[in-house]
């Protein structure tokens, strides 16, 4: 179907609302509290838009596109309508950029440049609660929320852990831990959805703080090294030290769009760890010592015949890998059935 | 494996991942989800906390998914073939069964004998078998056999028996007396437990099989295997990994050479698996650390991690999917296919790979399944197996309308007790398995502090077992079997029944198989981890 968003005509498909065909044609418009995972809630109005024949502000995320329908986002009404919501959430809490994880990541920080808002006009920022770092992996800091409730939204139907909720009422609505534990002390089992989900810098990745900015990372995709799910990861890489800072799901993975466990998105550190092996090792008079590749390979080819051409290709075994690639397992049965002559292959799928 | 195979002709998950939410019911049962997967663990509750899908679970352990459960029973540790051959003693008493399916899938003197052997599976004697109350059974079938299309999940809890093949055909029995397979929300779904363990088995990591599981003793095979890869060829079957390390125990086998693999945590019987390693002449390790199997290895090579490769794994629904390199590797660390290239080289072939997609086509020449896949058809998003020409959008449900061997075949089965179960002197039942925070042998997860600090060993014990022997929580608990103890924190919980004690693998400070029994499934020669005896004290 055609639908007309600021004098502009431009494709919608059935079942889109107007947020969504808007995003998908290029057109941007303020929004928070809306994500594909999560779907509209309506809460945060900072979408709102003018549409013809509807009387008043839509919030453009929760009304669904009709053929021929024509929209404004721009219009002076719906302008001012939107800087009021971003003057408004900025003016409550404390949304410093310069040390914030999410600045060049932040939505509120992208509403807030289309619009051109300098600085929140409405200081009460009266908003004071203690940071939570009570948990191994997720750092929540509820001076920076906008009660958007993607977080509570996706804790509680996405990924189903169902722990973070709001609590409190009014203007001292915030997001608590079952019954506003700390985190640490909760059921929460630090998947960090929470963090992928939240539009600002209010709960974030604990080990990847002043780690580097996003504009300072590469972004690689690849797929998780632990279970059998395969979910999709983007790594956070900082070139200068070749490491990986921080770990994404990738969100229109079919595997696990954009969820992961805490392992997948947490348990990196092994990559860089101090004690990877980084040379062949030969074990002499019960100590192993550090060997070239030329020397090692000489040992192991020469050993390998050595026992191939005494007792038999077959009293050779070689266990091959669930946890690495394709390619690689294929190379390692095929070194086995051609080099040495043995079927003798196996891996720990049983175990 | 071995037991998917003999029912349907393939033995992999049948069914993707995206259709799980279209189950009218799913049947979690030797699967804790929501510790060792727990993504799909999250793709089922969604569709029972939407209302499409009403959850069953059976699990000696109350698992976190038995809190999102229609029905939850507690069967005996190694009883699964007595429960399943109930509800289905149960289902057809009832006319649930899906008899057109039956009638156009199924061989029919194989269900005329699937028949005779459920018939004195009534829900009293599964009950006294299994412990599961004979209306909670029949609860169970009902829920399950009436449902339009049902899922089945499962992992280790299934496989990890001396009835291991004989529990995974029985799920493969249940699914096509309910004709629930060849259907989006259906299908018989082990839940593979490492990143390319599909892949692994895909490519020929295993003794019988050339990649896409071609026979290695079938001549044609072995023919066309010779030719391709232009060498004499071996045409005896390989053994299995527990076979050879018996036999390394005995002498007979003289090297092994271990890939990424860290047996010394996750064999069974760790006190046997150290003599078999410690009696080679040689043994080498490839890793990217020094693991407790290195640590006895003759020579170890530096390999890389997944974020420094390019390559493939093959997940759990056979997706085929693309890993891209994010870092270097350290110092002189190689690929392992880099490695296995210099080795055959040295050993006087002439390999002549340039990169990991160079292989990927050998890979996709020789392997039917793999045929019609590259890398730039995967893309960011990957294909499912088999995919055999180029034009093929892949296959995320395997078996519609027909089974990869033709008819689908069902096996009666009897019951079999494990092979080690609780007496006098050792009381307690001992399951094995994982947890969340730690993967298989710790040589990855436990490189992160804050993984260590939120899971480190214990054992499992009900509040009754706790009570008797008089452990309090965190309190040291000595775990002992036939094979070895240990001295471990209890985790006091009523989570798990009386009589039954849970020890995760991943600690070498308290490793769980040091107690396991290596007594091997007589087919797949898989150890049964989930089931042995052990004796529970105050340390």
């Amino acid at each position: 179907m055609k639908i007309t968003i600021n004098g502009k005509t431009v494709e919608a498909q059935k079942g889109q609302n107007v947020l969504q065909a808007a995003v998908a044609n290029g057109i941007y418009i303020p929004h928070l509290c809306y994500h594909e995972k999560v779907g509209a809630a309506g809460k945060c109005r900072a979408c709102v838009v003018e549409i013809e024949g509807m009387r008043g502000l839509q919030t453009s995320c929760s009304v669904p596109v009709r053929d021929g329908m024509v929209i404004n986002s721009t219009s002076d009404d719906a302008l001012h309508a939107q800087k009021l919501v971003i003057d408004l959430m900025l003016s409550s809490g404390t949304h410093d950029c310069l040390v914030c994880e999410q600045n060049g990541n932040c939505e509120l920080q992208d509403a807030a440049y289309f619009l051109g808002i300098e600085r929140a006009s409405l200081q009460y920022g009266d908003i004071c609660r203690e940071f939570d770092t009570s948990s191994e992996f997720v750092y929540v800091e509820r001076n920076k929320c906008i009660s958007c409730g993607r977080c509570v939204a996706a804790c509680n139907n996405t990924v189903v852990n169902q722990v973070l909720d709001f609590g409190y009422r009014g203007h001292s609505t915030e997001i608590v831990f079952d019954t506003d534990k700390p985190m640490a002390d909760s059921n929460c089992v630090q998947c960090g959805e929470c963090s992928q989900m939240c539009p600002v810098g209010a709960i974030v990745d604990k080990n990847s703080r002043g780690k580097g900015r996003t504009w300072e990372l590469d972004k690689v995709e690849t797929v998780c090294p632990y279970c059998g799910v395969g979910c999709k990861l983007e790594l956070h890489i900082d070139r200068k030290l070749n490491k990986i800072v921080k770990i994404k799901g990738v969100e229109d993975a079919p595997t696990n769009k954009g969820m992961l466990c805490v392992k997948g998105r947490y348990g990196f550190d092994f990559v860089s760890h101090p004690e990877r092996l980084t040379t062949p090792l030969i074990k002499e008079n019960g100590q192993f010592r550090e060997a070239s590749w030329e020397e090692a390979i000489e040992l192991v080819a020469t050993k390998l015949s050595g026992i191939r051409d005494k007792y038999g290709a077959d009293t050779i075994m070689g266990l091959a890998s669930a946890k690495v690639t394709n390619e690689e397992n294929y190379t390692f049965q095929k070194l086995m059935r051609t080099a040495i002559g043995t079927n003798n292959v196996d891996h720990c799928a049983r175990l | 494996m071995a037991g998917l195979a003999a029912s349907f002709g393939s033995g992999a998950m049948t069914n993707d991942i995206s259709g799980m939410k279209d189950s009218d019911v799913a049947l979690i049962i030797g699967s804790d989800t929501s510790e060792a997967h727990p993504v799909i663990s999250a793709r089922i509750k969604q569709a029972v906390i939407e209302g499409k899908t009403k959850l069953i679970v059976i699990d000696p352990k109350e698992i976190k998914m038995a809190d999102f459960a229609t029905i939850y029973a507690c069967q005996r540790p190694g009883t699964d073939v007595a429960v399943f051959n109930g509800m289905m003693h149960v289902i057809l008493k009832n006319g649930w069964e899906d008899k057109e399916f039956i009638k156009n899938r199924v061989e029919p003197e194989s269900f005329n004998a699937l028949k005779t052997e459920v018939e004195k599976f009534t829900p009293e004697y599964v009950e006294k078998i299994s412990g599961i109350p004979a209306k909670t059974l029949e609860n169970i079938a009902e829920l399950f056999g009436k449902a339009k299309v049902a899922a089945l999940y499962y992992a280790m809890g299934i496989t990890q028996h001396t009835t291991g093949v004989d529990n995974v055909k029985s799920t493969a029995n249940l699914q096509m007396l309910c004709g629930n397979m060849g259907v989006p929300g259906g299908g018989v779904n082990p839940l593979r437990g490492q990143s390319n363990v599909q892949g692994a088995c895909d490519l020929g990591g295993l003794p019988v099989v050339y990649t896409g599981y071609q026979q290695v003793v079938n001549p044609d095979v072995h023919a066309k295997m010779e030719k391709f890869w232009e060498v004499k060829l071996n045409i005896k079957a390989g053994m299995p990994m527990t076979v050879a390390f018996d036999k390394a125990y005995d002498g007979e086998m003289k090297a092994f050479y271990i890939m990424g693999e860290n047996p010394m945590i996750s064999d069974p019987d760790l006190h046997h698996a150290e003599a078999a390693l410690k009696n080679l002449e040689f043994l080498v390790v490839e890793d990217i650390f020094m693991t407790e199997t290195a640590r006895l290895a003759d020579v170890v090579l530096p390999a890389t991690t997944f974020a420094e490769k390019d390559g493939t794994f093959t997940n759990t629904e056979r997706r085929v999917q693309i890993l891209n390199k994010a870092v270097c590797a350290p110092g002189q660390a190689k690929h392992d296919w880099e490695i296995h290239q210099l080795l055959a080289n040295k050993m006087g072939l002439s390999w002549n790979y340039n990169n990991a997609e160079e292989i990927f086509c050998e890979i996709t020449a020789v392997t039917p399944s793999y045929a019609g896949m590259s890398y730039k058809r995967l893309g960011r998003m990957g294909l499912h197996w088999p995919c055999p020409t180029a034009d093929h959008p892949g296959t995320p449900v395997l078996h519609v309308g027909k089974f990869s061997k033709g008819l689908g075949t069902m096996f009666a089965i009897p019951f079999r007790a494990p092979a080690e179960i609780p007496d006098a002197d050792y009381p307690t039942y001992l399951t094995t398995g994982r947890i969340l925070q730690q993967f298989h042998t710790g040589t990855m997860s436990r490189k992160t502090e804050g993984l260590n600090n939120l899971a480190g060993p214990h054992a499992m014990i009900s509040v009754e077992d706790a009570e008797r022997i008089g452990v309090q929580n965190s309190g040291d608990v000595k775990v002992t079997t036939r094979r070895g103890s240990i001295v471990t924190k209890a985790f006091i919980t009523k989570r798990i029944p009386k009589g039954t004690a849970f020890v995760p693998f991943h600690f070498w400070e308290a490793p769980a198989n040091k107690l396991t029994n290596n007594a091997l499934d007589p087919v797949a020669k898989i150890p049964e981890y989930k089931v042995c005896a052990c004796k529970l004290e105050k340390a």
